[in-house]
């Protein structure tokens, strides 16, 4: 396992000459693995929170793979997602479902890992086109994963290479009665399986140079 | 003067009408904005829905006592800018807690949370929201400077800093506003205006396609959610000193929300015309077309 040297632990100096030891996993990310985040205490409340989460889905702005294509016209005129509360964050602590569009190549899938393990429990993985579900036209490709789901906690997959943006639509809606009904749990499903979905990342990411989870 | 207790509950009443007001009103403007693109846009409930759904997050992270006070800073900026300037004028129940020189108070408190905002977005490390609020207060900076014109211009023309006397002074007809006794003042407090909405053409600090999404980048659920109160809370806030500066303020509920509106629309009118901005194009815009304008509504008055 290689790790680039600005992550190395190191001595530095400072403009006022004084010498302080850096070690960039430790000082700039939380070690502490995910943790499960039981529901609120009273059922009402969950209740209501999961119907709040069901009708007012934050999209992560990170396209993965060509998929991200589909997911544009959504914001146009034509399909305007906006109306069924559906937006895009740009930023991962801001989003609560990261629809990963199409192939992940493992260099991508570093990416994709550290995205979602920034977002807010609760959240939601949305696999786009038959890629993500078992590769694929890159079935037999050296440097794209095949199955998603043994990388990430996906809810829902949405099939079709490409699913046009109506199946999108169908698949969000398909996602809020999930939510409203209690099953998008996939962030505690990490926390609980962390060593499983850790072992099968680093499996197919050789040049591991993050912390293990970045917050 | 004796302080009147009663004044408490009205005063939280006032900011209970206009948290929903401007929840609404946001949504309005986003719907209107829509509209001209030929979109439906959001329901007109969705940021009651988004709040909710942030302070329904189950986890949160924090980077510090600072990233915990940006937020009340900017919350408690926008409660303090609305709780010390009269919403109704010669009501009783909705003169807040206006005073003799509330009008330099209200001059504060606007600049208040964009400072918070800084401290807090400063801590939470992350060098998209160091460089968003950077960019966010340069901005807000030339952009305050005609509208800090323009008011000393009408502090000058009616020789008092009471919000109340300045609302006073307009009364008896439509041509006693500043609007008209003043009009360069207005001119260049509009022009500022644009600049501190957030909204196109000078949104960029906050937008989405640029440096994303600049100060906030950290902040998520409960923050978040907090920041969205105030985004509730501040344009109706802002919105009234205007109001009550340069357009006879308001003597009931409707009145209110059909000026607030009226003069909302004209930052989302502009917005939806123009594109965006640069942020040092938008300095030099302001230095160029809207300072000038408040230098001269001071020296004609």
């Amino acid at each position: 396992m290689s790790m680039k040297p600005e992550l190395m632990k190191r001595m530095v100096k400072g403009p006022d000459g004084v010498e302080f030891e850096v070690e960039p996993l430790r000082d700039y990310y939380c070690e502490a693995p995910p943790t499960v985040m039981p529901a609120a205490y009273s059922k009402i409340v969950e209740d209501l929170f999961n119907w709040a989460r069901s009708e007012s889905i934050w999209i992560l702005g990170f396209g993965t793979g060509c998929g991200a294509i589909e997911m544009r016209p959504l914001m146009t005129p034509r399909f305007d997602a906006y109306r069924y509360g559906i937006q895009w964050r740009p930023t991962p602590r801001q989003a609560n479902l990261f629809v990963i569009s199409g192939y992940l190549s493992t260099k991508t899938l570093k990416r994709a890992i550290r995205s979602y393990e920034q977002m807010q429990n609760p959240k939601y993985v949305i696999g786009l086109g038959s890629c993500t579900i078992n590769g694929g036209m890159y079935w037999d490709s050296y440097n794209t994963i095949k199955r998603l789901d043994d990388y990430l906690p996906v809810d829902l997959y949405i099939t079709g290479c490409m699913p046009r943006p109506e199946a999108l639509l169908a698949g969000f809606q398909d996602m809020k009665k999930l939510i409203r009904a209690g099953k998008g749990e996939g962030a505690n499903q990490y926390a609980e399986n962390f060593a499983w979905y850790k072992a099968n990342q680093k499996r197919v990411i050789h040049d591991w140079d993050m912390p293990d989870y970045n917050w | 003067m004796p302080f009147d207790w009663m004044k408490i509950p009205y005063t939280l009443l006032t900011l209970f009408i206009v948290i929903n007001y401007g929840f609404l009103l946001n949504a309005l403007i986003q719907k209107i904005g829509a509209r001209v693109g030929r979109r439906h846009g959001i329901p007109i409930w969705q940021n009651y829905i988004d709040l909710i759904k942030n302070y329904g997050l189950r986890s949160s992270i924090s980077h510090g006592v600072m990233f915990y006070l940006g937020p009340v800073f900017r919350l408690s900026g926008g409660v303090g800018l609305l709780i010390f300037v009269p919403t109704i004028y010669a009501s009783d129940m909705f003169s807040n807690l206006s005073f003799a020189g509330d009008l330099i108070l209200a001059l504060y408190f606007v600049f208040f949370g964009t400072l918070g905002m800084a401290l807090g977005a400063g801590e939470s490390g992350h060098p998209h929201a160091a460089i968003g609020i950077t960019r966010g207060l340069s901005q807000m900076t030339a952009a305050e400077l005609p509208f800090g014109l323009a008011v000393f211009s009408v502090a000058l023309q009616y020789q008092t800093l009471s919000i109340t006397a300045i609302v006073a002074a307009q009364q008896g007809g439509i041509l006693n506003w500043t609007l008209f006794t003043n009009p360069l003042a207005v001119t260049a407090a509009m022009l500022g205006f644009l600049g501190s909405m957030m909204r196109p053409p000078f949104d960029v600090v906050i937008a989405p396609q640029e440096i994303p999404i600049g100060p906030p980048t950290e902040y998520h659920s409960s923050y978040l959610a907090m920041m969205q109160t105030n985004r509730a809370i501040f344009p109706v806030a802002k919105i009234v000193i205007y109001m009550n500066l340069f357009f006879g303020g308001a003597s009931d509920w409707p009145t209110f929300a059909l000026k607030v509106f009226l003069i909302y629309l004209w930052s989302a009118f502009v917005g939806v015309v123009f594109p965006r901005f640069r942020v040092e194009q938008s300095i030099r815009w302001f230095l160029i077309w809207a300072v000038p304008l408040g230098v001269l509504s001071i020296l004609v008055v």
